[in-house]
């Protein structure tokens, strides 16, 4: 694995040996830390997905003792195995900021990004290899903050992902706003540092360091998506870092940014002429852009597996690129759709019903697209194709109920009820974890050097594309019925009472599904030491990444960076008798470029 | 502490087993390479028609939600923009129904069409402009359709003319975890409050110096007339709530420091809503299920559950602390000459305010303290 054998332009660049500290922890080679990244997204998803599977069972079976509470968390959270009212606020918290930012901002952007933006764009390693370790390091320790949080003695934060203040700014309101809330904002604030690293080095990257030829129309859609994605982080989460620090003022230091007019256990607090609505702009500002900054990712890796097991070009290359851009224009002005009812002025809720609505147009391209582009084609049903046909399904069934929640009108009466957990599962929770499996299947080879199993890869599609529509689908319906989200219980409300066969039925498909996740995880972690040795490019794919080396080198090519001459979905071209052309395989004689 | 003990042993014998890994991956240096873990032609086949069965999986599952889940959907709005929402909803279903089908369809028999052998060759098709504009510009027209539609509700909803004759004023106050209303009394003008002013049994921090706020009334649950626009005025003393009336297709969040509003028509009394068929079909099925329960809790020895009677309810949807699930509070729709009567029983705020001084006159030394925080904390558990 180590480099010594292999004779190339910039050996003296790295003659030492590589130490076991410099190769597996303070690396500074990109394929090293997208690995990084990877493992501890998965660490990090086993503990959110696992939180979703307590308090699921809490709602099929509400307040009934299992063992398997108070065998994780305790007499204090669960006492007699009974799970308490504020921890299952605690485990929905806990559990929407791991899965969103740890596992789908991190875990996706951050792996595939620094995977593939070097190795796709024919560099030999990101414009700052230093700041890229510094970058995951950040973001190791704010997962170590933020696991941590679930230790401390008035529990975790608890006031929903969203954190809206006063609630999460009032020890007095809940327990988990005390110390919980702190390490939580701490967390968050690194965590963004981090972002903030890594998404200033893609896009310098992706500017600065591109190979011959590989013009800004020549790259794969994955890069272009990590590109915008790096982007919209850029501008949005310094957004939600200043939110941040306002709520530590109001908490701390006795400023009134977020708070005013507050009575609480018997007392009048001090605090005159803040407005929580402020912060609900401020965190949208960034929270919306968020769902983007997670589903853009995969939306890249499912065009590029699509294209590349369908033996087809991508339809629409440009149309992609420019949906894309729409998207992440469009997604700066929309935040306000999750505040229709929040109190601001009704004619703010026109103008962003109209902004939102406008993003199905870009949507609709990307998803004909997708299915335009597995017309005709011979399709290789590889693992990581079937999650890629699955991840257009759950993003067009999760997408099209957008069109109900954007609309202010509609979005009066399913507001904060199932129905918006079912629609945002669907459209940004399936779809992104979907991108995230395929790019795994699709990528492991070049991260591992071994194949993952595609028995056992099938089995794990076939249970969790079931089991995820088996969970979110009858959602839907109790959402519709008018059920509140964030309900310990609804047994107080006989409304609700013939609503506990849908619960108990999604928690089985829940449960049933976090059981395969297992599946998953056995074949990682085998195949990454049992693994079928790969060839070098075993999906026949025309992108860079595969004229690399099985074996992971410093500088990625042993000898010149390839230069490119095409572009990169010259798949089944006519004229050809192999049915991928990859992009540094000069033009033929004559050969036209039949792309636009 | 045990579990702690439990996961450290677990990393321990995860890093031993990754270190037992690493000997057995020395044994296997210059094993071959080869490609048995691509998809061949059999795996293509397999995968393709179990595509082709997922769909049909969807299709089943889908029409058998529409069946068995579709009756507990909110139905009959009883307000009259409810109406409105409803219609819009509807076709914003259809619309959905249509292009879920479509897309679904294609994609799936697709993948089950098109999968792939060895010797075939895909169809190189990278653009066709003709094809781009057909989609983009077909959602395009049927959105603006949707956005005129919905911002047209939208704004005959949210815009409400307070100069309007007939409109009723009523506070919500959101706390946790409950609700409170205040009516606005003879003048339908609220009396100003902060949470400054709660002491006693003023618990809504109602300005008892303000002339507006004599005529005042609480009351701890909402009686509506039928047919009269009522304007929610809506506050919140600690954190913030969400006043949710589904069946009125009403939300709006309560805002600590800011008075929000939201103003529906109630088109059905709360008899009238009971008497639907729909909704006596629904509250026999929960009767249903909750006797079953009881059989279930009686062999227990503890309480079985009363039987359910529909009522109309205000839910929190926001959430705003421990127990968030169980904050509500009744509405009952009526006709107005009955809302009339209801009201003129309750007793005005300065009514009570005197009551309570007179009852509470020996004890009432403290409470005139300057320095109130201290004090008040005992009165308010008192009033609550």
């Amino acid at each position: 694995m180590s480099v010594e054998g292999h004779t190339h332009d910039h050996e003296e660049e790295h003659h030492h040996k590589d130490t076991f500290i410099t190769k597996y922890i303070f690396s500074i080679d990109h394929k090293m830390i997208a690995k990084q990244y990877l493992i501890t997204g998965i660490i990090m998803g086993v503990i959110g997905v696992g939180m979703s599977m307590l308090f699921r069972m809490q709602l099929a079976w509400p307040e009934e003792a299992f063992g398997i509470f108070k065998f994780f968390l305790g007499e204090k959270f669960a006492p007699g195995g009974v799970l308490k009212n504020d921890a299952y606020l605690a485990l929905v918290t806990i559990h929407g900021t791991i899965m969103v930012f740890f596992v789908l901002t991190a875990g996706l952007s951050g792996t595939f990004s620094n995977l593939l933006i070097p190795l796709q764009i024919g560099a030999r390693d990101m414009a700052s290899g230093f700041m890229n370790m510094i970058s995951y390091w950040l973001f190791f320790l704010s997962s170590v903050i933020m696991i941590s949080s679930l230790f401390v003695e008035s529990g975790p934060a608890s006031s929903g992902w969203t954190i809206y203040p006063p609630l999460s700014a009032l020890p007095q309101a809940i327990p988990g706003s005390g110390m919980g809330m702190t390490l939580w904002l701490i967390a968050m604030a690194i965590f963004i540092a981090s972002s903030l690293m890594g998404s200033l080095n893609y896009v310098v990257t992706v500017i600065n360091l591109r190979t011959k030829g590989m013009s800004m129309t020549r790259l794969p859609l994955t890069i272009w998506t990590f590109f915008v994605t790096a982007i919209i982080g850029i501008v949005s989460f310094p957004v939600l870092l200043s939110a941040a620090l306002l709520l530590i003022m109001d908490r701390s230091f006795g400023t009134s940014f977020f708070l005013s007019d507050i009575y609480i256990a018997g007392e009048v607090l001090h605090y005159q002429g803040g407005s929580p609505v402020l912060f609900e702009h401020l965190f949208w500002f960034l929270g919306h852009p968020e769902v983007y900054i997670v589903i853009l990712p995969a939306m890249g890796i499912v065009s590029e597996v699509l294209a590349t097991n369908s033996r087809k070009p991508i339809f629409g290359y440009r149309a992609m690129i420019v949906s894309t851009l729409a998207i992440a224009f469009l997604s700066t002005i929309v935040w306000g759709h999750h505040m229709f009812v929040s109190g601001m002025n009704p004619f703010l809720g026109s103008v962003f019903t109209f902004t939102t609505l406008l993003i199905a147009i870009p949507s609709a391209v990307k998803a004909f697209n997708w299915i335009t582009t597995i017309w005709k084609g011979n399709l290789q049903l590889n693992p990581a194709m079937l999650f890629s046909i699955g991840m257009v399904s759950t993003f067009i069934s999760g997408g099209l109920t957008g069109i109900i929640l954007g609309d202010s009108t509609l979005d009066i009466n399913v507001h904060d009820t199932y129905f918006v957990i079912a629609h945002f599962h669907l459209v940004m929770g399936i779809s992104a974890l979907y991108g995230m499996f395929a790019g795994i299947y699709h990528w492991f080879p070049k991260m591992f050097g071994r194949m993952m199993n595609k028995n056992l890869g099938y089995v794990h599609f076939w249970v969790t594309a079931v089991s995820a529509y088996g969970v979110f689908f009858p959602m839907h319906f109790i959402g519709l019925a008018g059920l509140p989200r964030r309900y310990y219980t609804n047994t107080n409300f006989p409304l609700f009472d013939d609503l506990q066969n849908v619960n108990v039925l999604i928690t089985i498909f829940a449960l049933i599904g976090g059981a395969f996740t297992l599946v998953f995880l056995f074949n990682f972690f085998y195949s990454i030491f049992y693994g079928e040795k790969a060839i070098q490019n075993p999906w026949k794919a025309t992108t860079l990444e595969w004229t690399t080396p099985v074996e992971h080198i410093h500088g990625n090519w042993p000898g010149a960076i390839p230069e490119v001459y095409r572009w990169p979905y010259d798949y089944s071209k006519p004229g050809w008798d192999v049915d991928f052309v990859p992009q540094n395989v000069p033009m033929k004689e004559g050969e036209e470029v039949l792309n636009h | 502490m045990q579990s702690l003990l439990v996961i450290i042993v677990l990393i321990l014998l995860a890093v031993a087993i990754w270190q037992l890994t690493k000997i057995f991956d020395l044994t296997q240096v210059g094993l071959a390479a080869n490609n048995s873990q691509v998809a061949n032609n059999q795996d293509n086949k397999v995968q393709g028609y179990l595509m082709f069965a997922f769909i049909a999986f969807f299709y089943i599952f889908m029409i058998y939600g529409l069946i068995v889940w579709g009756p507990l959907v909110l139905d009959n709005p009883a307000s009259e923009h409810g109406t409105d929402v409803d219609f819009l909803m509807n076709i914003t279903w259809v619309l959905i129904f249509i292009v879920q089908f479509i897309t679904q369809l294609l994609l799936h028999y697709f993948a089950f069409k098109y999968r792939g052998t060895k010797d075939a060759k895909a169809l190189y098709f990278a653009d066709n402009n003709k094809l781009e504009l057909i989609w983009s510009t077909i959602p395009a027209v049927v959105l603006a359709g949707l956005i005129l539609y919905g911002l047209y509700a939208w704004t005959n909803i949210m815009f409400v003319n307070e100069q309007e004759e007939d409109v009723i004023v009523i506070e919500l106050y959101a706390k946790q975890f409950g609700w409170e209303a205040r009516y606005a009394g003879e003048d339908n003008v609220l009396g100003k409050a902060n949470v400054r002013y709660i002491e006693g049994i003023n618990t809504l921090g109602v300005d008892m110096g303000d002339t507006n706020a004599q005529d005042d009334k609480m009351a701890t649950e909402l009686y509506l007339p039928k047919g009269k626009k009522v304007l929610f005025k809506m506050r919140s003393q600690d954190v913030l709530h969400s006043a949710y009336m589904p069946h009125f297709r009403a939300q709006m969040n309560c805002v600590p420091g800011m008075v929000t509003q939201f103003a529906f028509v109630p088109s059905l009394t709360t008899e009238e809503y009971r008497a639907i068929p729909k909704i006596t079909d629904k509250v026999a099925n929960i009767n249903k299920l909750r006797a079953k329960k009881s059989i279930a809790l009686a062999a227990n020895g503890q309480v079985a559950l009363d039987p359910y009677e529909f009522d109309f309810l205000l839910l929190c949807n926001k959430i705003c602390g421990a127990s968030h699930y169980n904050m509500q509070m009744k509405i009952t729709v009526v006709s107005p000459e009955e809302y009339k009567a209801w009201l003129a029983e309750k007793p005005t705020m300065s009514q009570q305010m005197k009551e309570a001084a007179a009852s509470a006159e020996p004890a009432v030394i403290p409470a005139v303290s300057a320095d109130s925080t201290m004090v008040e904390a005992p009165i308010v558990v008192l009033a609550n």
